[in-house]
């Protein structure tokens, strides 16, 4: 099983947080930070695990699940969603649009840790 | 002091005195003040640019070569302004409403706003006019020249082609002085006027005091010059009736056709009334003019040497008794008649060369976007300078070329039969509907050219310009083409010959191409418009255009009107419609308006041009046509009254949908704006937690990474409590619970401190400003206008894309307003999000660590707490807000 993980995600702050939780567990960590271009960065990169914002830049990040979820490629990879918009109609949308977890922001390091976990070893 | 150097003392001296009174006159009607600048009597004497020269020292002429005859010039003027009242009084009011600028505009509105005929028109005219202007030049010198053959000093005479060229500079420098202040050729030229009316003053009462010096001084009394009169030749002059009918006519044609009769008459009207004073009292002037003109005249012949020019009778029968001072005040009315001409002249022809002929030349090289960039104001000025200087030089030019033998009176009836030509379109524009574009371009075509044909090329005499065999054989050997016999037409006097044929066919063709041809659409509207002058309300429509465009037009109209003056108009048009901001809805109504106004500043058909190139080719739509197909005015009417409520109703609809619309996004936007607090909240949050969380789990940390996410937790800390001070401050204002703390401070002072808090200093970011126009004191709450010209300014640092990106702040006072206009040269704000960016949490960018997009909402709130305003200002180079506060220290009572 392999330990890339892709970090599409606008603040830098969490950016640096989220990165620094997920390299101390032995996680290849790469980022990204705006929306336009976010599929071609998924492409690249070919992750095990994608940890995906809602609210980019340039594209939402359900447009953008609904785009990897198209692509054959990555149809089954992982995708966690993270949200600060904390309502459940929010939650539903996600669900349709294929998220396999979602997580409200503000989390703990731990829950952050025991779900990409949890998401990659099957 | 010889009394060659007296006469140039004094001539300076009248110069700089005109110049004085043509200030004041500015100046006084700048200020508003001067109610005697509107008086009726200024617009009489005004209208007495009607007796030039020619009138002057050429009615003496006149009456000693042919007697009485010199009466018809007189006599014409006299006529319309009694018995054709009613006809000036319709030229005044189409002029006035449809804001015409010149004879040229006038016609070309009328025939479907033609290019074409303006050019035409403006073609004669200039012709026409430039004998008459070398006629002024040639008094002048020749006047001067009769005082130099007095002078025993003056060994050597004056050139007289040199003092015709001073003269010539001298009244260039005066009309672009006084001519060329404003580009809207509608509005009055005081100081001219004023001029004018000064100078037609010094004219009569030169002309009356020779006339009274030669009857009571020279012959002795009235039975005595009655008895020279008896004696001279003028009383056994033969007046030919038809000769004496032609020239009334003709002097009354020309009356009602002169480019400089039409500019005093029509377009520097003030008041339609006016006409009602001067319909009996420029009559009387002009009876006083002529008062004295045959005693004069017999009373030269009696005394002066055979051989004398009588032109210069007026002049030379002082001087020859020595009378100095009678001379110079002679010399000063006759340098009056022909200052005051050729300054009119001019005027009236640069307006017509530049708005007909320069601008559409221009327009047309720099293609549509013209209309939106570069400066349509300088151009027009430019060209209204230079063909001032052109028409000028032309008539110098004319005066070298044709030598001064020539009669005075002859020149003068040349260029009033040119222009006499204008008649037959004018009068049938006025009068006949049935009239049309093609009629009247036939009818000048061919005028014009038997005009020049038979009199203009055969005036410059035989083998000048036509060949002598032309004049005996006929053009190319056929007989009845001979230009002073044509059809056989033989044995009349030139003018009268070249009057009667001119007219004839200008008049036949004109009728002829009227009735053959079919008018287009808007020469039906617009002849409609004219006939009917007095019985129509505003207007049908003509131009049906689309929201998206009020931005442009706007754009537009800043180039030609200048910023303050457009965005006054688009302003007031929008409060009209109930509308807030700079951007009305382009009804007809408002284009209408739009176009009358940028027509007083270029003209009807390029203003025309203009908007249509910017509202589409959709001058005339199907509703025009059907109109247009029905003869009778009272459906016309009535369509164009169900085209206005169809236009109304859509207009409604749109307004609807627009409420809907914004009703709709503020619905969305509050049901989305618990989800932003929790966005904006949360964000911060998650940082805080996380480092938080990694600072108590994780042993092994460096010192370096601890001070650092500690850091990071402290920032994330502050940019929440700022979000909540933000939150809080917006809630306090909204529901209008802020306590106002009233400061007094300077405006520069307020913009420094806000330019230092808003972190400009050591940023790209360059900010101009004007701090003359800056010292202002202010009675308000300091810091919360500080806090909105932080934002302000703090917006452009951030959002301005401009390489290198400038802010200009510009001050200035209107209305009982301060206004504050923040400029940037990025790339603005698009017209979809304008409406948005003052409410809560409407981001101009994308998301970014800082801003929540409260900024502007919480300037708008805070200015209406202080009573002002602040708003978007479109079509500008890039985002411009306007800030704006009651200058009255009135506050928004709490």
């Amino acid at each position: 099983m392999g330990n890339k993980v892709l970090l599409i995600e606008d603040e830098p702050n969490i950016i640096e947080a989220v990165s620094f939780i997920l390299s101390r567990d032995g996680w290849e960590v790469k980022t990204h930070s705006n929306g336009h271009d976010a599929m071609q960065a998924v492409r690249e990169r070919a992750p095990d695990l994608i940890i995906l914002d809602v609210m980019l830049p340039g594209k939402s990040g359900f447009d953008i699940l609904q785009e990897i979820r198209g692509d054959t490629e990555f149809a089954d990879t992982p995708v966690l969603m993270l949200t600060a918009r904390g309502q459940s109609k929010d939650r539903e949308m996600a669900e349709r649009a294929g998220a396999s977890q979602y997580m409200t922001k503000p989390f703990s390091n731990a829950d952050v840790l025991a779900a990409v976990r949890a998401l990659v070893t099957p | 002091m010889s009394i060659l150097n007296a006469l140039i003392l004094v001539c300076v001296l009248y110069v700089v005195f005109l110049f004085a009174v043509a200030f004041a006159a500015d100046r006084a009607a700048l200020r508003g003040r001067g109610s005697w600048l509107r008086s009726p009597y200024v617009y009489t004497l005004s209208l007495s640019i009607y007796c030039t020269a020619w009138t002057f020292y050429g009615a003496v002429g006149f009456a000693a070569r042919s007697g009485l005859e010199f009466v018809t010039i007189y006599l014409g003027p006299t006529l319309v302004m009694i018995g054709w009242w009613w006809t000036l009084r319709k030229m005044v009011r189409v002029g006035r409403s449809q804001r015409i600028t010149s004879i040229a505009d006038l016609i070309s509105s009328r025939y479907g706003k033609s290019n074409l005929l303006a050019v035409f028109v403006t073609v004669l005219a200039v012709i026409g006019a430039t004998p008459y202007i070398a006629l002024q030049l040639q008094s002048v010198t020749l006047s001067f020249a009769a005082f130099a053959e007095t002078d025993p000093e003056a060994t050597t005479l004056p050139d007289m082609q040199s003092t015709a060229l001073w003269v010539a500079m001298g009244l260039t420098v005066f009309t672009i002085l006084f001519g060329t202040r404003n580009l809207d050729a509608n509005e009055r030229h005081h100081g001219v006027v004023m001029a004018i009316a000064v100078e037609a003053v010094v004219k009569l009462f030169a002309l009356l005091a020779v006339g009274v010096f030669v009857v009571w001084g020279l012959s002795g009394g009235v039975a005595e010059t009655l008895a020279r009169i008896e004696a001279s030749e003028i009383s056994r002059f033969e007046v030919t009736g038809s000769r004496w009918v032609g020239l009334t006519m003709l002097s009354a044609m020309a009356f009602l056709c002169l480019p400089r009769m039409f500019q005093v008459m029509v377009v520097e009207n003030e008041d339609e009334d006016h006409l009602r004073t001067a319909a009996w009292a420029f009559p009387t002037y002009l009876m006083l003019m002529s008062l004295f003109v045959v005693p004069i005249a017999a009373v030269g012949l009696d005394l002066m040497p055979s051989g004398a020019n009588p032109d210069l009778f007026v002049l030379t029968l002082p001087l020859m008794d020595g009378r100095d001072g009678l001379a110079i005040l002679s010399f000063l009315g006759g340098f009056s008649s022909a200052t005051s001409m050729v300054i009119v002249a001019a005027i009236a022809l640069s307006t017509m060369v530049s708005n007909h002929m320069v601008m559409p030349i221009w327009l047309h090289l720099s293609g549509g976007a013209a209309v939106v960039s570069g400066d349509v104001r300088h151009v027009a000025l430019l060209a209204r300078r230079l063909s001032i200087a052109g028409i000028v030089f032309l008539g110098y030019l004319y005066f070298r070329l044709s030598g001064s033998g020539t009669a005075l009176a002859a020149i003068g009836l040349i260029s009033f039969v040119g222009v006499a030509q204008f008649l037959p379109s004018l009068m049938g524009g006025l009068f006949w509907r049935g009239a049309t574009r093609t009629g009247a371009l036939a009818g000048l075509g061919l005028g014009f050219v038997v005009w020049l044909y038979c009199l203009f090329l055969p005036s410059f005499g035989p083998s000048v310009v036509l060949p002598q065999a032309v004049f005996d054989n006929g053009l190319w050997g056929i007989g009845w083409l001979r230009p002073r016999a044509l059809f056989g037409a033989e044995g009349m006097d030139p003018v009268m010959h070249a009057l009667m044929w001119s007219m004839l066919l200008n008049t036949g063709a004109f009728v002829l191409c009227s009735l053959l041809s079919f008018p287009q659409p808007i020469e039906r509207l617009q002849g409609a418009q004219f006939v009917n002058v007095f019985e129509h309300s505003p207007t049908p429509g003509g131009w049906a255009g689309g929201m998206a465009q009020s931005e442009d037009l706007l754009i537009m109209s800043q180039r030609i009107l200048g910023a303050r003056e457009a965005q006054a108009l688009f302003e007031r048009a929008a409060r009209r419609q109930g509308l807030v901001g700079y951007l009305p809805e382009p009804s007809p109504d408002f284009l209408q308006e739009l176009e009358r106004v940028l027509s007083g500043s270029v003209g009807a058909a390029t203003a025309h041009a203009m908007i249509g190139q910017i509202v589409g080719g959709a001058a005339v739509s199907v509703e025009d046509l059907m109109a247009v197909a029905d003869e009778t005015a009272q459906i016309m009417e009535y369509s164009s009254q169900l085209e206005a409520k169809s236009q109304e109703l859509a207009r409604t609809a749109r307004q609807l949908r627009q409420a809907n619309e914004k009703l709709t996004q503020i619905s969305v936007q509050k049901d989305g704006f618990l989800s932003q607090i929790s966005h904006e909240l949360r964000t911060p949050m998650t940082s805080i937690r996380a480092f938080s969380e990694i600072l108590r789990d994780t042993g092994d940390l460096t010192p370096e990474e601890q001070s650092k996410y500690a850091s990071i937790i402290h920032d994330e800390a502050v940019r929440l409590t700022r979000l909540l001070d933000d939150l809080l401050d917006l809630s306090v204002l909204e529901n209008g619970q802020v306590v106002l703390n009233s400061q007094t401070g300077l405006l520069s002072d307020l913009l420094d401190r806000a330019e230092r808090a808003a972190g400009v200093q050591g940023g790209d970011l360059r900010v101009e400003r004007d701090r003359a126009a800056e010292a202002v004191a202010l009675t308000t709450d300091l810091d919360r206008l500080a806090q909105v010209f932080i934002n302000l300014i703090a917006n452009a640092r951030k959002y301005c894309d401009g390489r290198p990106p400038v802010l200009t702040i510009r001050t200035r006072q209107s209305g009982g307003y301060l206004v504050i206009d923040f400029t940037d040269n990025g790339s603005g704000i698009p017209p979809e999000k304008q409406a948005v960016i003052f409410e809560k949490f409407s981001r101009i960018g994308e998301t970014k660590a800082g801003g929540a997009g409260l900024g502007l909402a919480i300037c708008r709130e805070i200015m209406t707490r202080l009573g002002g305003s602040v708003s978007y200002l479109p079509g500008q180079a890039g985002a411009a807000f306007r800030v704006s506060l009651p200058v009255a220290n009135r506050m928004a009572a709490q």
